[in-house]
């Protein structure tokens, strides 16, 4: 196996590998649906927003990995790094729940929701980062919004069909919603890593999006007939590189072929 | 060789996954610079979607073309900002993809976000108009189609599906 690399983890590069690593996880577990999508259309779409995922994350890690001052590459920083030095928000990386064995990829009310929470949470963020003092990262991020609001308006459309549907959706919808919410906290947590990127106007602090994600999410939900679940004590901490349990087979899956073929290529 | 000549051989240069359109029609060729000897010449590009899989090919495509056509030094660099917008296809692009069988793409707004509360469902987006009958009678049947730029319609009049390259 190949061996793993070690970045220096500064703030700077710490925070845009939050961002990097929710894009890249969210459009590996997106990407599982790849022939597997309820309908030829949903397979197709599931795998393009992972697609535009993808390249948001591989400019990010492009650029993460040109201030890292060890000059990794993306290809270096998306498969030979360890579970502890990737920060992703803990929601992207939860696996799909298996409901059937006419949905291997998980349920798909797992997927619309958290897509759904993601996207909304993306879009804010991409629209503030389009400012940042980075010139790279502002590049990036105003590309990435345009991307960002087909993957909202596509999500937010299956939240309303779903919850608002029959009476079996709705309770799948609902499920779903209650697995999800108590790894929404993490997405406005607020530590020194958003406080150095809030002062030197790279990008905002996560706390600075949560009203205007509540306002969204809140009126999609209300569209949906959803209601919305009480918040939790918990906070997840994949931000912080520390994962749930279901972190390590992804990346086992995601980095086994570079791993074993170091510098492969096809 | 002059600027103008790297643009002719850039109207000749395609776009991998949409043919009928050249690089230039697309939109994505932000600037030429050719060096003072004549024979060195820099293309920037704009990417047009942050995971378009095209976008090394395009890049290539664009070196092989200007070596072929004689310039000895050619240099391809990718220029982010500003980002890359449907705006940008020209008119002459836009009849070529009416005529390939996709509906070209409306104005793309502003690019921001709409307000919030505003989210409405649009999986039957209509207002497209057919490229084949010319019929406004459409629907949307997903907003992703078989490549990132692409939603898939279908015509309620001829009865023929279509794709629609996204305004973006």
């Amino acid at each position: 196996m190949s061996t793993s690399i070690t970045i220096t983890v500064t703030p700077r590069v710490q925070y845009l590998l939050r961002v990097a690593d929710t894009c890249l996880i969210h459009a590996q577990r997106l990407a599982e649906w790849c022939g597997h999508g309820p309908v030829l259309e949903e397979d197709i779409a599931l795998t393009n927003m992972a697609l535009d995922l993808i390249g948001q994350a591989r400019m990010l890690l492009t650029h993460a990995g040109g201030l890292d001052g060890n000059a990794f590459d993306e290809d270096q920083l998306a498969f030979l790094r360890d579970e502890r030095c990737f920060f992703n928000l803990t929601l992207v990386e939860q696996p799909m729940r298996r409901s059937s064995a006419h949905s291997p990829g998980g349920d798909f009310a797992d997927t619309v929701l958290r897509n759904f929470l993601v996207a909304v949470w993306l879009g804010l963020l991409w629209q503030r980062l389009a400012a940042s003092s980075d010139g790279e990262l502002a590049a990036i991020a105003a590309k990435a919004l345009k991307e960002a609001r087909y993957h909202r308006e596509h999500a937010s459309g299956w939240v309303q069909r779903l919850g608002d549907g029959t009476e079996a959706s709705a309770a799948r919808m609902r499920a779903a919603l209650e697995r999800a919410w108590p790894y929404t906290s993490e997405m406005f947590a607020r530590d020194a890593v958003d406080e150095a990127a809030e002062a030197t106007g790279l990008g905002p602090a996560r706390d600075a999006l949560q009203a205007c994600w509540q306002r969204e999410v809140d009126a999609v939900l209300a569209d949906a007939g959803l209601a919305q679940p009480a918040p939790t004590p918990f906070v997840s901490t994949g931000t912080l590189g520390r994962h749930s349990e279901h972190m390590g087979f992804i990346l086992a899956e995601m980095q086994v072929l570079q791993r074993t073929h170091p510098g492969g290529r096809w | 060789m002059n600027s103008e000549q790297a643009w002719a051989v850039l109207d000749t240069v395609p776009d991998p996954e949409i043919p009928v359109l050249s690089l230039r029609d697309l939109g994505i060729v932000r600037d030429v610079v050719v060096g003072a000897d004549g024979d060195a010449v820099e293309v920037a590009l704009t990417p047009t979607y942050s995971g378009c899989p095209a976008t090394e090919v395009i890049a290539r495509s664009v070196r092989d073309a200007l070596v072929a056509a004689g310039w000895q030094r050619v240099t391809v660099t990718q220029r982010r900002a500003p980002a890359w917008t449907t705006d940008w296809i020209s008119d002459a692009g836009r009849e070529k993809l009416r005529r390939y069988g996709i509906a070209p793409p409306g104005p793309a707004g502003d690019g921001t976000m709409p307000a919030p509360g505003a989210a409405t469902i649009h999986l039957r987006a209509r207002g497209v108009a057919c490229p084949r009958c010319g019929s406004a009678d459409t629907e949307r049947l997903s907003a992703f189609g078989a490549t990132a730029c692409k939603a898939l319609y279908r015509c309620l009049a001829c009865r023929e599906p279509f794709e629609h390259f996204k305004p973006i």
